[in-house]
Formats: C-alpha cells, structure tokens, sequence
C-alpha cells in the first residue's frame, strides 16, 4: 500500500480542486497529459531559484551544482527504469522527439529496401516518422493489422518479419484502445530475424513498473509530461552497445568531442544526442515525478487504476447503448467508446459543460478510427487520484447529454 | 434586406433567453434540425472541411451578385453552429462577408467551439466562407 492515502494524494494536485464552467473538475483525460504534483513544480522552482547556471564544462561552483543536479536526474531515471547504465538515458522533449532521434539517425545507416515493421495502432507519432523515413530513404514500411478487439494480429506480425526487417517500432499499450501489447513476445520474434525493437512506452510509463534491461527493447521512448513531470520534456532509453554505434542527428555545442573547420568528431553516449542546453529544469522535474510515483508506489497505482478500470466498464455496461472500441485481455486504465445514436464531439462538449474532462475525437490514430469506421471515440483516461465517485459524476452527466442529443 | 449586424444581433437576442448551458445547447441542438438540408452528392472531398473531432460540409453558389452557402456536419452542436453562420452570411455581398466582424459568436459564449484548438471544422469553414467570398469580390 502506499505511505498516502488517496485524499492525501488528491491533495497533492492542487488543480483537481479546480471548478470548470462552475462545476468541481473530473479530470479524466491523463492519458493525452497527467496533472503535476506540488512536489513536481517545487522541486523545479527550487532549481530555477537557487540551482540553475548552464551545464557542462563550466569551472564555476553553480554551473558544477547545476551539473550535479542534471546528471543525478539521469541516474534517477535510469535507475527507476531499469537501464543497465545512465548512458542509456538520451533526455528528450517527449515521446515524438525520440522516435524521430532513432528515425534519423537509423535512417542513415540503413540500407534501401530494408523493412520496418509497424502496426495498425500505432499513434501517429510512431507512423509518420517512419513513413517520411522510407520515403527519404528508400526503405518500406510494413503495417501489422489489429483485430476487432483492438489488438495485434500476432499471426500476422509474425508472417510479416523477415530477413529484411531491420526495425520492430510498436507501442507498449494503445492510446486509443488501452490495449497492453505483448511487447516481450514481440521483442523476442522480432530478435528471432535479427531485428532492433524500438518500442513507444509513452502509455506504458505511467502504469506499470519497467525494467527496460530486463525487457531487452533496442529502444523505448517515454514522455515526461505523462508521467505527472513537466511538458517539453522526456527520455530515450538505447542499448548502450546500439546507440553508441548510431550516428547523431542533431549538430551543435555538447555533442561534440573536437571540432576544426573541416571536420568534427564527437562525444560518447549519452551527450552525443543531447546538442544544445538541455531542459535542464525539466530533467529534474521529471526525475522528481518518478520519485512522487515511487512514493505514492506501483502497487497502489495498479490496484486503484484497475479498480477504476473495472468500475468504469461495469457503470457503462449497465447504463446502454455503449460501443466499446479496444476490448483487448490486458486493457490499461482507459476506455474508450461511442454512445449510440450520437457523435462523441457532441457528448464530449456536453459533458465539458458539467466539469468532465474527456478527450473526444481520432486520438491521433486516424487509421484504428478507420479500422473501426468511426469518425472517433470518446476516451476517458484515468490516473491513480482519480475516484470512483468520479465515474458516477461522468455517468450522470453522460445520462444527460444522451438526453439532450435524442 | 437585413445585413449580417442585424441577423447577428437577433441571434444575441434569441440567446439572451436562455439562463443557463443546457438552455442554449438544447437551443443549438434544435437549431441544427432546422438546417437545410444538404444534397448528399455534396458532401464529397471537394466540399470538405476537414476538422478532428467533426467534419463539414460547405457548398457556396453566387446568384445577382449575392453569396448563397450551403453546409452540413456529422455532429449537431457544429451543424447548430453552422446552422447560424448559414444564416448570418448566406444571400448576402461578397464584400460584406469578406469584412464581415461574426461578433454574435462570443457574445452568446460560444467561442470555444470556434477555437482552432476544438478542431470541429468551425474556424476552417468560416476562413472558407470568407476567402470564398474575397476571391469573388475580386473577380
């Protein structure tokens, strides 16, 4: 059990305390961003007020103290995430910004005609990186269907791998659809043809425990504002024995070891990718956000989300006329539906008006809406310090906006 | 002929009825019933306004020098929403709609569903109307 309990929790999130056209807020869209601890912003208060000076190289006391503080965020993360070493850990401003770091610098090292291996439900941000990769490139993109529970038709994955797949890029759990990929099993085939394995953790990251080395991905990319840390931030794990092999994708100060007007060499991992000032305050916050989750602790995560989860599919089952789209075995604590008979931007307006955060709409996976031949869904997502008795309050305002719609 | 201040202000008035949110939404719902409309042939990629979350359709005709507009969506609260803009701009000058200042939006508290962030197609349709109608003010 955790050391709070959830008022306590609730208590450290200052917004949910927040009123919306008059009414008291029911955040239920975590998945598209998580809601900041106190703990969070005072901690990059405290940097921006008493620690910052520029990282790197400098002789003075500050900058060496800001250093410390940067280079102890990257142990933090690689130590809660299980990398074997902080060299491993590239900081980054989110989810997108890694996928398109691998999509670079792998693009240049691949040869044409090479496949890369993708599925149906990938956000966009894991589709069009690659696409415009092969595009680039001349490599071919190949796309593994789902089914109709919103899950990987691993018959098909497995028919699709081949001596010529040289990248597996999947996410760990749907956006869209809360599906739990079997990304160990996927690591495995994949690792069975002699292919890398990047997989999209920015789902994942806020719900379960990792351990990226354990897990054996090439790559795993995670967003830092999804984990209850700041926006414009995030990290990419990489093999260190695959990454320090890749090239860089952005020049620039940081990343390089010697430079003449002819030619530069560059550094080792992980400052090889990282070119510029970092977000240096942002890396602290994020590595603050893990400590939050850590002491708030997995197991409760886990068991007030599926509790959630579960209360949230019994209420809507029982209220009618809801379409589930992702009914997958392993499900994160997220559903996503239609009411019948009307559009989700209606009802996701409505439900605004009484103080329910839903997201409606593609969810950014406009080829699982077409799968699915809807033009989108309603989504609510759900974090540790949401309630049950919020899930009443999303039903009764769900009740109504059906009213008003028929 | 009423000018698009005139119809804009009716509109406030009509709105000014309502007390509270469920008042006016049930108002736009019922509105979006009353819309003409639209010939299904017209709702194709040509006509489309393509948003996230919603979709519309738009159809523009010019007859003696007057803008006449036709548009549909898939969700009521836009259609509603066009259902106004229909009214305020259709069969009237090019050049008064290309100027035109659609005030009546945020007065009736309605502006979130013409933020660009809402993505329903809204803001995109109004650009079009206009850069339709600009287009033919100076043809």
């Amino acid at each position: 059990m955790s050391v709070k309990t959830l008022a306590e929790i609730r208590a450290d999130f200052p917004i949910l305390e927040r009123k919306v056209h008059g009414q008291d807020l029911v955040y239920f869209d975590n998945a598209a961003s998580a809601q900041k601890p106190r703990q969070v912003v005072d901690r990059i208060s405290h940097y921006y007020l008493h620690q910052h000076a520029n990282v790197h190289r400098g002789v003075h006391a500050l900058s060496q103290e800001a250093t410390d503080a940067f280079e102890a965020a990257r142990r933090r993360i690689a130590d809660f995430f299980g990398a074997a070493s902080d060299r491993e850990i590239i900081f980054t401003t989110g989810t997108t910004n890694g996928i398109n770091l691998i999509a670079s610098s792998l693009g240049k090292m691949l040869e044409k005609g090479s496949e890369i291996v993708i599925t149906q439900m990938e956000h966009h941000s894991n589709m069009v990186p690659w696409q415009m990769m092969c595009e680039d490139r001349g490599m071919v993109l190949r796309v593994v269907p789902i089914d109709e529970r919103g899950q990987i038709n691993m018959e098909a994955f497995q028919n699709t791998l081949n001596s010529k797949t040289r990248l597996v890029a999947v996410n760990h759990v749907s956006n869209s659809l809360g599906t739990i990929n079997p990304v160990e099993e996927i690591i495995r085939l994949a690792k069975g043809v002699g292919s890398l394995v990047l997989i999209d953790g920015a789902q994942s990251a806020p719900h379960m425990k990792l351990n990226l080395k354990e897990l054996g991905a090439d790559f795993y990319a995670v967003s830092g504002h999804k984990i209850f840390g700041p926006t414009g931030t995030g990290f990419l794990y990489g093999k260190e024995e695959v990454l320090g092999n890749m090239p860089p994708y952005m020049g620039g100060g940081e990343m390089i070891d010697r430079v003449t007007i002819e030619k530069s060499t560059y550094q080792g991992l992980p400052f090889r990718f990282e070119a510029g000032t970092p977000n240096m305050a942002g890396a602290i916050g994020m590595a603050s956000a893990v400590d939050y989750m850590e002491e708030v602790g997995f197991d409760f995560i886990q068991k007030q989300e599926e509790e959630l989860l579960q209360y949230a599919i019994k209420e809507l089952n029982n209220f009618g006329g809801i379409r589930f789209i992702g009914e997958a075995e392993k499900r994160a604590s997220l559903v996503s539906f239609l009411v019948e008979g009307t559009h989700p931007y209606d009802v996701g307006s409505l439900l605004d008006q009484q103080g329910i955060a839903v997201r409606t709409g593609h969810h950014c996976t406009e080829p699982v809406m077409d799968f699915f031949g809807i033009p989108g869904t309603l989504r609510a997502s759900f974090a540790f310090y949401n309630t049950t008795e919020e899930i009443d309050r999303m039903m009764v305002a769900l009740d109504r906006a059906r009213k008003m719609l028929s | 002929m009423e000018t698009i201040e005139q119809k804009q202000k009716e509109i406030i008035e009509e709105f000014a009825l309502f007390e509270d949110w469920m008042g006016k939404y049930e108002f736009i719902i019922d509105l979006s019933k009353d819309l003409e409309s639209m010939d299904d042939s017209l709702k194709d990629e040509d006509h489309l306004v393509r948003g996230c979350q919603s979709q519309v359709w738009l159809e523009a005709k010019t007859e003696d020098g007057l803008i006449h507009f036709q548009a549909d969506s898939d969700a009521l609260i836009t259609k509603g929403l066009i259902a106004m803009l229909v009214r305020v701009l259709s069969g009237q000058k090019a050049n008064d709609i290309a100027t035109s200042d659609l005030f009546f939006i945020d007065e009736i508290g309605l502006h979130e569903h013409l933020s660009p962030n809402r993505s329903n197609g809204l803001a995109s349709m109004v650009k079009k109307m206009k850069t339709y109608a600009i287009a033919y003010s100076a043809s």
